[in-house]
């Protein structure tokens, strides 16, 4: 379940990869009870595709993607809250071209550096905008958070529900078309030179890639994806809140990439569902030591599979292939 | 014969300590020349300002006449400058055919495409799997690199630089640590490039070099110590005194 790109591969979706999309219908049919966490659950594998894209495939290491996945957030609650903008699809177009904005500008400063430099600039962006967020209160209700957040039908045809079916099959259809796109992008020579950017930028410089400028380009396609993502969440919780932003958020991300498999596609589907699930039943369980589930649950992995959780299966596939 | 590779007075300084000073060099067209000389004379640095991966501190790089001292990396490649490099710098896991597909991609234009999938690109698969076969290398084409032996790993570098088709081909040390059999091998692949091709060869291996190259230059401390074809740097007592000791070529 390896997903590479490149000159020689075979770009037909395998039957695997319809599992995702069965597995949330037979949710929705099935447990009812839980579309809002499956919501949250859609939306943040959304999340964790844009995060794989870049980190996964691009080699771009960043803390800081919150910064894209709350500004789309607030972009599309400012809209609904202030603006009187309530039709979702507009919203979400919007927050997705708010987040390619913020990504094409702060990516074209951020991405001239590497390594920890990169890496602490990241973390600097989603600060500063967790600050701004903060401290504009007229616009986005600071510590408290922004209410009042008022979304239409969507298409003027199906009304956001008190159960959350709407929002649940809305939030699908969005990461279908998110997960439609990004396996686009992977399969195509763009995503075979974005491979090659993480495997060796000394050498795509000497091949005559302009390196600098597609890194850009991926990181604002990225953070367009995290844009809209992030007014997904707006709208299904008619309310944004401070967490969406800062160092704990996009850490959270990455941790869940990294527990699914980083640079598989699909491991941004497990990750998230993994931790979120986790999350939900250690909460209940567990109120004030949940997170210590999930460390342990990290530390495991970054132990024994360092290629996550789809790192474990691919490994069981091949030892039972090379039995039979 | 006209020069399609040209620098004038080019010297690169790191603080106090000057790597290259005033290098005047000529490549000329279809050229098969040497850059030899002991090591820390400042050679690989010489190819990186050539390549743009360096900054030179001042002094002027021509290719085909035109200025390209200030131009970026790929505006070189572009302009048809193809490089390898000293230490293996290739896609390490990625396959044989990909390492190469990525370079003819890029050539072509298509490397930037982001809606059919790229193995629907079949002249790019085609174009690299000739030029791998050219190089005796098909049969690896699906593998990784990784799992190459070294002495095929420097020819990948070599079948990457040569699917960029360039006018100017600067090999850094292709022999490198092989067993004389792949050296013989790198030979073999030199010998059959494309006559229009200017090479400049950066190497170590003396009798590859004098086999191979039709003039040389000698590079001492960041200066051009001698140049001239491969009998009289042979015999000249300056070379053999700063870097080839007794043994005689010639």
């Amino acid at each position: 379940m390896n997903h590479r790109g490149g000159y020689s591969a075979d770009t037909r979706i395998r039957w695997p990869e319809w599992l995702p999309w069965l597995v949330a219908l037979a949710a929705f049919f099935l447990l009812p009870e839980y579309l809002s966490l499956g919501a949250r659950i859609l939306i943040y594998i959304l999340y964790a595709l844009s995060l794989d894209l870049i980190l996964g495939y691009a080699g771009i290491i960043t803390l800081g993607h919150s910064a894209y996945f709350g500004f789309g957030a607030y972009v599309a609650g400012v809209l609904a809250a202030k603006a009187g903008v309530t039709d979702p699809l507009v919203q979400l177009v919007a927050a997705a071209a708010g987040g390619a904005l913020l990504g094409i500008t702060t990516g074209a400063i951020i991405l001239r550096t590497r390594g920890l430099t990169l890496l602490m600039l990241t973390l600097a962006i989603t600060s500063v905008c967790l600050e701004i967020a903060n401290k504009a209160t007229a616009l986005t209700g600071g510590a408290d958070g922004l209410s009042g957040v008022v979304v239409a039908p969507i298409l003027g045809l199906f009304k956001f529900d008190l159960y959350g079916k709407t929002a649940y099959l809305y939030c699908l259809a969005m990461l279908f078309v998110g997960w439609a796109l990004v396996r686009r992008i992977i399969y195509s020579p763009f995503g075979a030179s974005l491979t090659g950017l993480r495997e060796n930028s000394i050498r795509m410089h000497a091949i005559g890639a302009p390196v600098y400028w597609r890194l850009v380009l991926v990181y604002t396609l990225s953070a367009t994806i995290a844009g809209a993502a992030g007014a997904l969440l707006t709208q299904t919780n008619q309310f944004v809140g401070l967490n969406v932003l800062g160092f704990e958020a996009g850490g959270e991300l990455l941790v869940m990439l990294i527990l699914g498999g980083v640079g598989r596609v699909y491991g941004a589907f497990v990750g998230p569902l993994v931790y979120l699930l986790a999350q939900d039943q250690l909460a209940k369980q567990f109120p004030a030591y949940w997170y210590f589930g999930i460390g342990v649950l990290l530390v495991l992995v970054v132990m024994f599979a360092r290629g996550g959780i789809l790192g474990i299966a691919d490994q069981a596939l091949a030892k039972l292939r090379s039995k039979a | 014969m006209s020069a399609v590779l040209e620098t004038r007075s080019l010297c690169k300084s790191f603080g106090a300590l000057t790597v290259a000073a005033n290098i005047d060099f000529r490549l000329e067209a279809g050229a098969r020349h040497a850059l030899i000389g002991p090591n820390g004379a400042g050679k690989t640095t010489f190819v990186n300002m050539l390549t743009g991966r360096l900054a030179p501190s001042s002094g002027r790089i021509l290719l085909g006449g035109e200025n390209i001292t200030r131009l970026a990396q790929a505006a070189r490649v572009a302009r048809g400058l193809g490089r390898t490099f000293q230490i293996n710098t290739l896609f390490r896991d990625l396959s044989v055919l990909d390492n190469v597909a990525l370079g003819v991609a890029e050539r072509r234009g298509v490397a930037g495409r982001m809606w059919r999938p790229a193995s629907g690109y079949r002249e790019i698969r085609d174009e690299s799997m000739a030029l791998l076969a050219t190089l005796g290398l098909a049969e690896d084409a699906p593998r990784r690199v990784l799992d190459l032996p070294y002495g095929k790993q420097r020819l990948v570098e070599i079948a990457i630089a040569l699917g960029l088709r360039p006018k100017v081909l600067l090999l850094d040390e292709p022999a490198a640590g092989v067993p004389s059999v792949d050296a013989e091998r790198i030979l073999q692949v030199l010998d059959r490039l494309p006559p229009d091709i200017a090479i400049l060869i950066i190497e170590h291996d003396m009798d590859l070099v004098f086999r191979f190259a039709r003039r040389i230059t000698v590079l001492v401390q960041g200066e051009v110590l001698v140049e001239g074809p491969p009998n009289e740097i042979g015999r000249d007592r300056r070379v053999h005194q700063v870097y080839l000791g007794e043994s005689h070529h010639a």
